[in-house]
């Protein structure tokens, strides 16, 4: 289960429609709770680096994930997740979503901007242990 | 000594330490020392064949090392290697 204030939700969201028809992206601060679920502090929008095609690819810059990670730290926050859009697509990942996840533990947040109005946010885990057999499992988002 | 900041999905693997303080003077030989210490770490940083897995980005204080002298750049005191694996993907 992923925990999301009103705010950040609305916040990650908003960036969506902010980008589009291009793809946003961003990194989820907040704890790992003794449950299993992930509870978000603080929402960090980032630049999606994919200039090559950003209707439909995001990256994050590693270097701008580090500042983000440092300041993080400072405030005694993780990294528990990352958001992204699909413009004009629906919220589901997609094979290139999996094959481009590698932080297993952390969720992934996508929202559908349908004709630059978000529309559905979902959120999915990626799970297992190594690449040959991770997979995303659909999570409850749960507003707090 | 340097000090390298641990992801959070690897951190299962390392003790469950964020970072780890390892005595070494270049980042190859920090990677190492790493890998020697948590040995469950190994096979999600390198691949078989000993090479680094192409999504895990090394970045030494604030630069990539892949545009300094790669695992022969050269550590001092109080450095920060930070192990980033990659974030990206897309809707189709």
């Amino acid at each position: 289960m992923l925990k999301l204030s009103q705010s950040a939700h609305i916040s990650l969201r908003q960036h969506g429609e902010e980008t589009y028809p291009y793809e946003c992206c961003g990194v989820l601060l907040g704890r790992f709770d003794d449950d299993g679920s992930r509870t978000v502090a603080r929402v960090a929008p980032c630049g999606n680096t994919r200039a090559d095609s950003p209707h439909n690819r995001y990256s994050i810059d590693p270097k701008e994930l580090i500042g983000i990670q440092r300041e993080g730290r400072e405030r005694g926050e993780d990294i528990v997740g990352f958001y992204h859009s699909h413009p004009d697509h629906p919220a589901q990942w997609s094979p290139t979503d999996l094959a481009e996840a590698h932080w297993f533990g952390c969720s992934y947040v996508i929202t559908s901007v349908e004709q630059g109005k978000a529309a559905i946010t979902n959120s999915f885990e990626l799970v297992g242990t190594d690449e040959a057999e991770k997979k995303f499992e659909d999570e409850e988002i749960r507003l707090v | 000594m340097p000090q390298i900041q641990i992801p959070s999905p690897l951190r299962q693997y390392s003790g469950k330490q964020a970072s780890v303080a390892v005595p070494a003077t270049t980042v190859g030989e920090a990677l190492a020392v790493l890998v020697t210490q948590h040995p469950d770490l190994k096979r999600h940083l390198y691949t078989e064949e000993g090479k680094l897995r192409a999504f895990v980005n090394v970045y030494v204080n604030d630069e990539d090392m892949r545009y300094l002298q790669k695992e022969a750049t050269a550590l001092n005191d109080g450095d920060t290697i930070s192990i980033v694996p990659s974030i990206a993907g897309g809707c189709c």
